[in-house]
């Protein structure tokens, strides 16, 4: 079983299969438990560009787009510390994403703000959904984090490091595309779009400063 | 120890401050803000964000993990003792709260394209100069310019015939496109100028506005509430995710302008909007004028 319900929350736990998401929509919102890998720019480029394997094993479990602040414990037995998480612009990953879900089976992919159709294809054809953590809470992404189980691809540094985490009851995640391949964001823009129009025009009524 | 190195500590340990702890008036209007949403989901986002807040001042860690460029605003006596050091020990108070704090190298050296390491490069901290004449004090914003709400930026030069329409397309165009991913509620800094560079200092200048301030000149102070009401009305709430209130204000900075010209620019700053305010006298002696609570 991969989606428990506790306190109210409704808790995906990896591995995570299409099934599992198959009741998911758009607007939901649910945690995280289990494994969970940064994963942004260059690893999304090495991955679909280079055709290079993924060091880490990400199929049915979730992927963050992040760059994290991390403090080495033990670094020489591969030890360290999740001081600060947040997500970073999914949209950047857009042009990998359909390919990349594809290729590495990865079922969970968390960010900020929206994505398109490359991505929505991908969890439509695929069965995995995107997410949006809320940013600007770094701490309480931090203090889900229980352990960095192991650390791959650190030639690229800190911020693009795949950082493979232990985590619990990681969240609010805001689900923003389904397995339906549905676009919350895509959807929103539509009203968004519309009322700015009217706003505009009413406004514009008001400040005829030039006459 | 020398005042140089008094007011380097001081600085470096106020940054570190504003990392961890928002401003008395932002964490005032978020408070106002999350009493007024009704959906579920923004009451989660809500929720989420005062125990962040909550957690990084008891856990003592930056609260967000992108903690900007930092940019300094000064406002500087000509008889201010340290005028000739300023520049300078404010570069080294960036490199000490970088360590100390400690906050994310955001230093990316242009062309060269290598990340200095300490926060700290060609330029970086922003230093934004206005030379007060006759005063021996010295008045400081602070501020940590995030990715995320750098991003909307957006500075341009409007033909008179577009008029004050034009600057409310340019403004609520950009909050349906970039807006949403800024990390709303949005503090919105507009310049009205000449040109473009006149207007976009302008726009950063405005978010160093407190919250709830408006323009001495009455038809923009009418024009921010405006644009306040019609930002919100759009609907993209916190987080762009859907909601009743998007800004936390609307803020307009302006000068004259050429009569063919009219620069308009905005800036936002995101939720978390890391803004100190800070005077010291000539004997260093300070007041914070935006945290309370804070001692050195």
């Amino acid at each position: 079983m991969s989606v428990e319900i506790r306190d109210g929350k409704k808790i995906l736990v990896t591995p995570i299969s299409a099934e599992d998401l198959k009741d998911i929509k758009i607007g939901d919102i649910v945690y995280l438990s289990g494994s969970l890998t940064t994963c942004r720019d260059v690893a999304h480029r090495r991955v679909v560009e280079e055709g290079r394997e993924i060091p880490v094993d990400v199929r049915n479990n979730a992927i963050l787009h992040a760059g994290p602040i991390i403090r080495p414990i033990d670094p020489d037995n591969g030890k360290f510390e999740m001081v600060s998480v947040g997500p970073t612009t999914s949209m950047r990953m857009e042009k990998f994403e359909y390919d990349f879900v594809k290729i590495t089976g990865v079922r969970v992919i968390i960010g900020k703000g929206g994505m398109k159709e490359n991505t929505s294809n991908a969890c439509k054809d695929f069965g995995a959904i995107h997410c949006v953590i809320p940013a600007g809470n770094a701490v309480v992404a931090a203090v889900c984090v229980e352990e960095i189980v192991k650390a791959e691809w650190r030639d690229l540094g800190m911020p693009e490091t795949l950082w493979n985490c232990r985590v619990k009851e990681f969240g609010p995640l805001i689900v923003s595309i389904d397995s339906q391949g549905r676009n919350y964001f895509e959807e929103k823009k539509i009203e968004y779009n519309k009322r700015k129009d009217e706003q505009v025009a009413k406004i514009s009524e008001q400040v005829k400063f030039i006459k | 120890m020398t005042q140089v190195e008094k007011m380097t500590d001081m600085i470096a340990k106020f940054v570190g401050h504003t990392a961890k702890k928002l401003p008395d008036d932002v964490i005032a209007k978020l408070q106002e803000l999350r009493a007024k949403e009704d959906s579920p989901m923004a009451k989660v986002i809500y929720d989420t964000m005062f125990r962040n807040q909550e957690l990084a001042v008891k856990l003592d860690r930056p609260s967000c993990q992108d903690t900007g460029v930092l940019q300094f605003w000064v406002k500087c006596g000509t008889k201010f003792p340290l005028i000739d050091d300023l520049e300078a020990l404010l570069k080294e108070a960036v490199i000490k709260a970088t360590f100390e704090t400690p906050l994310r190298h955001n230093s990316v050296e242009t062309f060269d394209e290598y990340n200095t390491g300490k926060n700290v490069g060609k330029g970086t901290p922003t230093v934004f100069w206005d030379i007060v004449p006759h005063s021996d004090k010295c008045e400081i914003y602070t501020y940590m310019a995030g990715g995320g709400c750098t991003l909307p930026g957006y500075a341009m030069v409007l033909m008179p015939g577009e008029g004050y329409e034009g600057v409310t397309k340019f403004v609520l165009d950009r909050m349906t496109t970039y807006g949403l991913n800024a990390c709303p509620p949005l503090l919105v800094g507009v310049g009205v100028a000449t040109s473009v560079e006149t207007a976009a200092l302008l726009s950063k200048k405005a978010l160093m506005r407190p919250i709830g301030s408006h323009n001495p000149n009455e038809r923009a102070a009418k024009m921010e509430k405006l644009l306040e009401d019609g930002i919100n009305a759009i609907g993209l709430g916190p987080q762009g995710m859907g909601g009743n209130y998007a800004v936390m204000g609307v803020n307009i900075e302006n000068t004259a302008r050429h009569p063919s010209a009219i620069g308009v620019a905005v800036n936002v700053g995101c939720w978390s909007h890391r803004r100190g305010h800070i005077i010291f006298d000539k004997d260093l002696n300070c007041e914070v004028l935006s945290h309370s609570g804070v001692k050195f």
